[in-house]
């Protein structure tokens, strides 16, 4: 039974979390340095996750040849860098790593 | 699209986790309509197996979705035309991958145009997207049992279309900075429990990228 009820209170602070600023626009006039930090959200945001999954191996910080998720990684960085392009990105970054796993 | 192939892994890992923790199937599918957010789901059933208290374990929850109202915070200017049961529904689907595949071109729509109107049906589309891969995935989990499926390597498709959404977002100097803060920071707090540095390190690239003098951006 103890399952169910924590589910729901799982749900229901995901979804406060997640309607918190959605709810409050338009009721409350935020600062202008509030503002200023809006844009860099979704930088920020995915960077701050997908640095770690470069960077990491199971919480080691590793940067040589032992850790081609990194090497494939900055493939990846290059390739979107001068492309722009989602597809040849994902495309690049796994052959990349396959290439990669091989050493 | 992409980002499908990067969460499909994490959905039956997550499902296959779950049943090993003694969560019921059928709560475990739940699990992924009511609370939808793929690494809250991984900490429920790794504290459910442990046998954590329930309140410990919701509080835990809340801690790992911090971040998701920096997503909140982003998107609210954009929908704020919407009627109440848009923002209600929108902010259900407000995951990481459905937020990072719409927001670039949320972004690029300017207010009042005829396409600002239309813009939330783009966090809408990929939001549904993601929801039906999280069930579908986390179903293919609950149905595979207890056994873990080998590692393809196709949940590096995750951090690949990530890469691939922030690095054409780079376009200035401040926009680089607060990216090369949020990276450094979240490698240097990845081990603080309960994801609180994946936040922390978000924060830190906000601060970083606005504080930077509008002369050299």
């Amino acid at each position: 039974m103890s399952i169910w009820w924590l589910m729901l209170a799982s749900g229901a602070i995901t979804f406060s979390i997640r309607y918190s600023f959605i709810a409050a626009e338009g009721h409350f006039q935020p600062p202008g340095w509030f503002r200023r930090l809006l844009p860099f959200v979704p930088i920020a945001a995915l960077t701050a996750l997908t640095a770690p999954e470069l960077l990491l191996v199971q919480g080691e910080l590793i940067l040589g040849g032992a850790n081609p998720r990194l090497w494939a990684g900055l493939v990846a960085i290059i390739v979107a860098a001068v492309w722009r392009n989602t597809l040849l990105t994902i495309g690049c970054g796994f052959a990349a790593l396959l290439v990669l796993q091989r050493f | 699209m992409p980002i499908l192939f990067g969460v499909a892994p994490f959905g039956v890992i997550y499902g296959v986790v779950a049943l090993q923790s003694g969560i019921p199937a059928l709560a475990a599918m739940a699990m992924s309509s009511v609370v939808f957010a793929g690494s809250a789901q991984f900490l429920l059933a790794q504290l459910v197996g442990a046998g954590a208290p329930l309140l410990l374990t919701a509080g835990a929850v809340g801690l790992v979705n911090l971040r998701h109202a920096l997503y909140s915070a982003s998107v609210a200017p954009l929908l704020a035309h919407l009627p109440r049961r848009w923002k209600l529904l929108l902010a259900y689907l407000l995951t990481d991958e459905a937020y990072a595949a719409a927001i670039p071109h949320m972004m690029a729509v300017k207010p009042n145009t005829p396409q600002f109107a239309v813009a939330h049906w783009i966090l809408f589309g990929s939001g549904c997207g993601l929801w039906a891969g999280w069930q579908l995935s986390t179903l293919a989990g609950v149905l595979i049992g207890t056994q873990l499926p080998p590692n393809l390597g196709l949940d590096f498709a995750l951090p690949l279309t990530f890469i691939a959404i922030v690095v054409p977002m780079i376009d200035s100097r401040a926009r680089l900075v607060a990216a090369i803060a949020a990276g450094t920071a979240a490698v240097t707090l990845a081990a603080m429990p309960f994801k609180v540095g994946l936040f922390l390190a978000a924060l830190a690239g906000l601060i970083a990228g606005a504080a930077m003098p509008r002369s050299i951006k």
